[in-house]
């Protein structure tokens, strides 16, 4: 059932707030960027690093890079060498993606009542609000570095953690005002709903003061690595070894879970 | 110079946390990445930037050795067992060297010194230390390098 067709709240204001946010993750984002110089550094790191080539790279070539870069570094997460780090982030990465496309749908083609949703669209909202709850309870309880390198109790909270709370409270408050509005909870679930609008403010409005922009940044430093790698300036790292057979096998690390 | 993270690269993964033998790499609270809480403390041990698995902190050496200008930096394989390192000279030179991990498991390879046989006045007097000769490998003789490898003449 789509939760936002019951709402006594207009389609249009519905869909304003949601053309409000989208505004508010790109003028955020761009803020970040003026601010932070990022793109100013950015591109005078990728000069060094081009001036450290020792082969030229066409365009064909950087093409199948930025393939290789969308298909191994972005839809599957593939920079994470710990695998459950990495599980959390894909779960987490989906589910937000359909939780955000879903509710763009049910908004602008379903939110007044006369047209009634198709089962699939409330049904990927529900998956996705879920899948970034599991992801991000998991992250939070468990897989955070302030937890589980430096040892701090997990409701220890700091600016770092602006972005995944709020998007936890997001997805909480949605799933849980929608189990109340299916329910016909009346004030409750009004309630609900509204922590959850605020929470969705929070979160799209701090761009410039949370990780949120992490998903169009980290994509372009990916794509730059991989660049560099291919080059040969690896940012001056060396070669990938090729002497392994005569020094004999390596040492698996421990995981640094000492607390 | 202690060790810095680069925190673009940096994806808050806690290795450095756990090897840092000072306790001086730590999470900022704003990023939730890593940085050098106390370079003053650092030793330059080069254990967080082994053990960073997206090769972001990197150290800048004293400049009575190492100009501006140079790069050394490490690579550590384990599933390989190599380390490998690339030293840059400012003038563009490049020295790479790739050397085996020496790391051993926890437990293993610890000589059990209790064990041994209590070494009596003769052998104490003598100027072999302990495991020697055997251990100097050199019953086939003392390594020789040919003269001809020999570079003539000074050269800088």
């Amino acid at each position: 059932m789509n939760p936002f067709s019951e709402l006594p709240i207009p389609a249009l204001a519905m869909q304003i707030y949601v053309i409000v946010m989208l505004v508010l993750v790109v003028a955020g984002t761009l803020f970040d960027v003026w601010h932070k110089r990022s793109a100013a550094y950015f591109f005078a790191a990728e000069k060094k690093g081009r001036e450290a080539r020792t082969r030229e790279i066409d365009s064909g070539e950087k093409a199948s890079i930025a393939a290789k870069t969308i298909a191994h570094d972005v839809l599957a997460s593939g920079e994470f060498c710990n695998q459950r780090r990495r599980a959390a982030h894909l779960l987490t990465m989906y589910g937000f993606v359909l939780f955000v496309v879903t509710t763009a749908i049910l908004v602008f083609g379903y939110a007044d009542t006369e047209a009634a949703a198709p089962a699939i669209w409330p049904l990927l909202w529900w998956l996705g609000a879920l899948m970034v709850c599991i992801g991000g309870y998991w992250f939070w309880f468990k897989i955070r570095v302030d937890v589980a390198a430096e040892g701090n109790p997990w409701y220890r909270i700091v600016q770092a953690d602006l972005f995944i709370l709020s998007l936890l409270g997001t997805t909480t408050f949605a799933l849980i005002w929608a189990v109340l509005e299916a329910a016909g909870a009346g004030w409750l679930a009004t309630l609900f709903f509204w922590l959850f609008i605020i929470a969705a403010t929070v979160l799209f409005g701090s761009v410039p003061w949370s990780k949120f922009a992490h998903m169009f940044f980290k994509p372009a430093a990916a794509y730059q690595r991989r660049i560099s790698d291919a080059d040969g300036g690896r940012q001056n790292l060396p070669p990938p070894a090729d002497k392994p057979e005569q020094f004999g096998l390596g040492i698996k690390r421990e995981a640094p879970r000492h607390y | 110079m202690p060790t810095f993270v680069y925190m673009t690269r940096c994806d808050g993964c806690g290795h450095c946390v756990d090897i840092c033998p000072s306790d001086i790499m730590h999470i900022d609270k704003t990023y939730r990445r890593a940085y050098n809480i106390e370079p003053n403390f650092c030793w330059e041990c080069y254990s967080c930037v082994k053990a960073c698995p997206m090769n972001a902190i990197d150290v800048r050496g004293y400049a009575d050795f190492a100009p501006l200008g140079h790069s050394v930096r490490v690579l550590r394989e384990e599933e390989k067992g190599t380390i490998s390192w690339r030293i840059k000279f400012r003038d563009g030179r490049t020295k790479d060297f790739v050397s085996p991990i020496t790391t051993q498991p926890w437990g293993e390879k610890i000589p059990e010194l209790a064990k041994y046989d209590v070494p009596d006045n003769e052998a104490l007097d003598s100027s072999l230390l302990c495991h020697e000769p055997e251990y100097l490998k050199v019953d086939s003789g003392l390594p020789t390098i040919d003269k001809s490898k020999f570079k003539q003449g000074v050269y800088y």
